[in-house]
C-alpha cells in the first residue's frame, strides 16, 4: 500500500515530536505544540472557509481563563478543567459566529476583532480573572488520575496526543463532505447558495468548530503552564495567530503547525536579542503578505505539486 | 446628579467622538478607493502625535507649527506605504491589505515601544489655549473646546472637499467605476496615491491635536483603532457622513455611560455594534449588499 505524502509527513513528524524532548527543551515544545494546535483551527476558518477571523484570542484565552478558574477554584481534575475550557469556548464561538456571519469580508475581520476586544475588557473587570496579574499558580494536577502533568516530560506527551488528536479531528473535518461544502462556500458563495447549501448554518458550524479547539489549545497551555493571563485574550495574540497560519500556508494541512513552530522559534530567538519583538514580528508579516503568500508549507506543495 | 458632572462627561465623549470621527472618515476615504481597511490608521495617529512631541521637545517647535507640519509629512509618508506596499496587493484579495498594515501597525507600535516604553511623554497644551470659559452650566477648557470645534471644521471640509468640489467628483468617479475613470483620462494611480497620503494627514492631524489631551503614548493608536473599526461597522463605509456622524455619536454614548453605569464605558461601542448586527446587519448608514 502506498501512503499519501500527507500520511508520511504526518508519520515523520510524530515520530521526530516522540524524540524531541531529548534534544529540546520540553516547555518550548510544549508551547509550540499549543500554538500548532490554536493555529490549526483558526486554519479551518481562514484556509476552509475563507473567514479571517481577527478575535481568535477570545477562544484560546477565555478558555485558558476558564480552565484556570475550574482547576484552581473548584478544584477539577485536569481533563475535566480543558473540558469546560473547550466548552466555554465553544460556546463562546457560537454567540460570536452567529453575530459575526452577518457580514462578510473585511468587516467580519473587524466585527471579530471588536467582539474579542470587548471580551477583553469584560475579562480585565471580571472579578474571577485577577486583573492584571491573571490567574496564576493553577495545579497541574494527573491527567485521567495517571500522567502527572507536573512532570515536564509527561505532560509534554500529554500535550503532544492532544494536538495530535486535535490535527486528526480537523483532518477529519476538512476532507468530510462537511469541508467540501465548506470550500464551496468559500471559493463561491452564491453558487452554494444556490446549489441549496444553507451557507450561514455552514459558516456558523466552522465558526464554532474551530472556537472550540482554538479552546482545547488554550485550556491545556493553561494548565502545563499553570498560567492564564491578559495576554491570552489581547488583539495581538489574535495578530499572532494570523502570522503563525500565514507563515506556514492558509489553507494547507500542515501549515499552520510548521508556522507556529518557526513564529515560537522567532521569538524564543527574539527574546534574547534585544530587538523589538513586535516589530520584528511585524516586519515578518508584511514581507509574507508582499512575497510569501503561499506560506512555505504552500509553497513546498505548489513546487512539488502535492497536497499537504 | 449635577448638571456640571453630566456635561463634562458629555464634553469627553464628543472629545473621543471627534477622534473617532476623524479616523474612521479616514478608513471610509482608503476603503474607497483601495477598497482595503487599513489597520495602520492607529499607528499613524500615534506616530502623528509622537511627532508633535519630538518637534516640541528636540527642536523647539510649538503647537501650531507641528498641527501644519506633522500632517504634511505623515501624509507624503503615507504615499510612499501607498507606492511601496499597497499598490503591490491591488487586485488580490483585501484581506492581504489589512493584514500587511496589521504589519505596518505592529512594527510603527512595538519600534515606538522599544524607543520610548509604554509610558506616555507628556505634551504640553499651547499657551493661547491654556484655561478655560464658565459658561454658566459647565467649565469649558479651551483646548478641548477647540478640539471639537477644529475636527468638526475638518470632518466638514473634507465632506465637502470629496462630495462639492470637481476633485472630489473624480475621486467619487474612481471609488465607483476605476476602470472607467482611467479610460476617461483621469489618472487613477496618483488619484489614490494622493487620497491615502491625505487619509493619513487626517489621522496625524488627529495625532497631533490628541497629544495635550492624552500624552503621545505608544499603545494609543491600537486601543482607538479597535474601537474605530467598531465605529466602522455600526456606520458602515458606504456614506462619509455617515462615518463621521457615527463618530461623534458613539462618542457621546460612551461619555454617557460613564456617567450613567461607568464600568460599561469600555465595551458600551462594542455592544453596540452587537446590537447593530442583530438588527439592521448592513450598519446604520450601509446598504444592503
Amino acid at each position: 500500500m502506498r501512503l499519501p505524502p500527507l500520511a508520511l509527513l504526518a508519520l515523520a513528524a510524530l515520530a521526530l515530536l516522540l524524540a524531541a524532548p531529548w534534544v529540546i527543551y520540553p516547555a518550548f515544545l510544549m508551547k509550540a505544540l499549543c500554538f500548532a494546535l490554536f493555529a490549526a483551527a483558526f486554519n479551518l476558518l481562514l484556509g476552509y472557509a475563507g473567514l479571517l477571523s481577527f478575535g481568535h484570542a477570545a477562544f484560546f484565552g477565555g478558555a485558558a481563563y476558564v480552565t484556570a478558574h475550574a482547576a484552581k477554584v473548584w478544584g477539577w481534575p485536569p481533563e475535566l478543567a480543558i473540558l469546560g475550557g473547550t466548552l466555554a469556548a465553544a460556546l463562546l464561538g457560537l454567540a460570536m459566529g452567529a453575530l459575526a456571519i452577518r457580514r462578510q469580508g473585511i468587516y467580519f475581520a473587524m466585527t471579530t476583532l471588536a467582539l474579542a476586544q470587548m471580551l477583553f475588557f469584560l475579562f480585565l473587570q471580571a472579578p474571577f480573572t485577577g486583573g492584571e496579574d491573571g490567574i496564576q499558580g493553577v495545579p497541574q494536577g494527573r491527567l485521567l488520575g495517571l500522567i502527572d502533568l507536573g512532570q515536564p516530560t509527561s505532560a509534554y506527551y500529554a500535550v503532544l496526543a492532544i494536538a495530535a488528536l486535535g490535527h486528526l479531528a480537523l483532518y477529519r473535518i476538512i476532507h468530510s463532505p462537511f469541508g467540501q461544502v465548506l470550500k464551496a462556500v468559500r471559493d463561491n458563495e452564491a453558487r452554494a447558495r444556490s446549489l441549496g447549501y444553507e451557507v450561514d448554518r455552514y459558516k456558523l458550524t466552522a465558526f464554532v468548530l474551530s472556537a472550540t479547539l482554538a479552546g482545547l489549545a488554550g485550556g491545556t497551555k493553561a494548565l502545563v503552564f499553570q498560567i492564564a493571563t491578559l495576554a491570552d485574550v489581547q488583539w495581538q495574540m489574535s495578530g499572532e495567530v494570523v502570522l503563525m497560519t500565514l507563515l506556514g500556508g492558509i489553507g494547507t494541512v500542515a501549515g499552520p503547525a510548521v508556522g507556529a513552530f518557526l513564529s515560537v522559534g522567532l521569538e524564543s530567538a527574539l527574546a534574547t536579542s534585544g530587538l523589538p519583538v513586535a516589530a520584528v514580528i511585524g516586519a515578518v508579516f508584511i514581507a509574507c503578505v508582499l512575497v510569501f503568500r503561499r506560506g512555505l508549507v504552500g509553497e513546498i506543495g505548489a513546487r512539488l505539486k502535492i497536497r499537504i | 446628579m449635577s448638571v456640571q458632572v453630566l456635561s463634562g462627561q458629555l464634553l469627553l465623549g464628543l472629545i473621543n467622538g471627534a477622534f473617532y470621527a476623524l479616523l474612521s472618515l479616514g478608513l471610509a476615504v482608503i476603503f474607497g478607493v483601495l477598497g482595503i481597511i487599513n489597520f495602520a490608521h492607529g499607528a499613524f495617529y500615534m506616530v502623528g502625535a509622537f511627532a508633535a512631541w519630538g518637534l516640541a521637545t528636540y527642536l523647539d517647535v510649538g503647537y501650531w507649527p507641528a498641527l501644519v507640519l506633522v500632517p504634511l509629512a505623515m501624509g507624503l509618508l503615507g504615499m510612499g506605504v501607498e507606492r511601496l506596499m499597497l499598490k503591490r496587493l491591488a487586485g488580490l484579495d483585501p484581506l492581504y491589505g489589512l493584514l500587511a498594515t496589521f504589519g505596518l501597525a505592529l512594527v510603527l507600535e512595538g519600534t515606538f515601544r522599544q524607543v520610548y516604553g509604554s509610558s506616555g511623554q507628556p505634551y504640553p497644551v499651547p499657551e493661547a489655549l491654556q484655561g478655560g470659559v464658565n459658561l454658566g452650566f459647565m467649565f469649558l477648557p479651551l483646548y478641548r473646546g477647540w478640539v471639537v470645534a477644529a475636527s468638526i471644521v475638518v470632518c466638514l471640509a473634507t465632506w465637502l472637499a470629496i462630495e462639492r468640489t470637481a476633485l472630489g467628483a473624480r475621486l467619487r468617479a474612481v471609488t465607483e467605476r476605476p476602470d472607467v475613470a482611467q479610460a476617461l483620462g483621469l489618472n487613477v494611480p496618483l488619484l489614490v496615491t494622493v487620497t491615502f497620503g491625505v487619509a493619513v494627514a487626517l489621522a496625524a492631524f488627529a495625532g497631533v491635536m490628541a497629544a495635550p489631551v492624552y500624552q503621545a503614548n505608544p499603545l494609543m493608536g491600537s486601543n482607538l483603532i479597535i474601537v474605530v473599526f467598531a465605529v466602522v461597522v455600526i456606520g458602515g463605509m458606504g456614506s462619509l457622513s455617515g462615518a463621521i456622524l457615527s463618530g461623534y455619536g458613539l462618542g457621546l454614548a460612551e461619555g454617557m455611560t460613564k456617567v450613567f453605569y461607568p464600568p460599561a464605558a469600555n465595551i458600551v461601542v462594542f455592544v453596540i455594534m452587537a446590537v447593530v448586527l442583530m438588527v439592521r446587519p448592513a450598519g446604520l448608514f450601509g446598504r444592503a449588499s
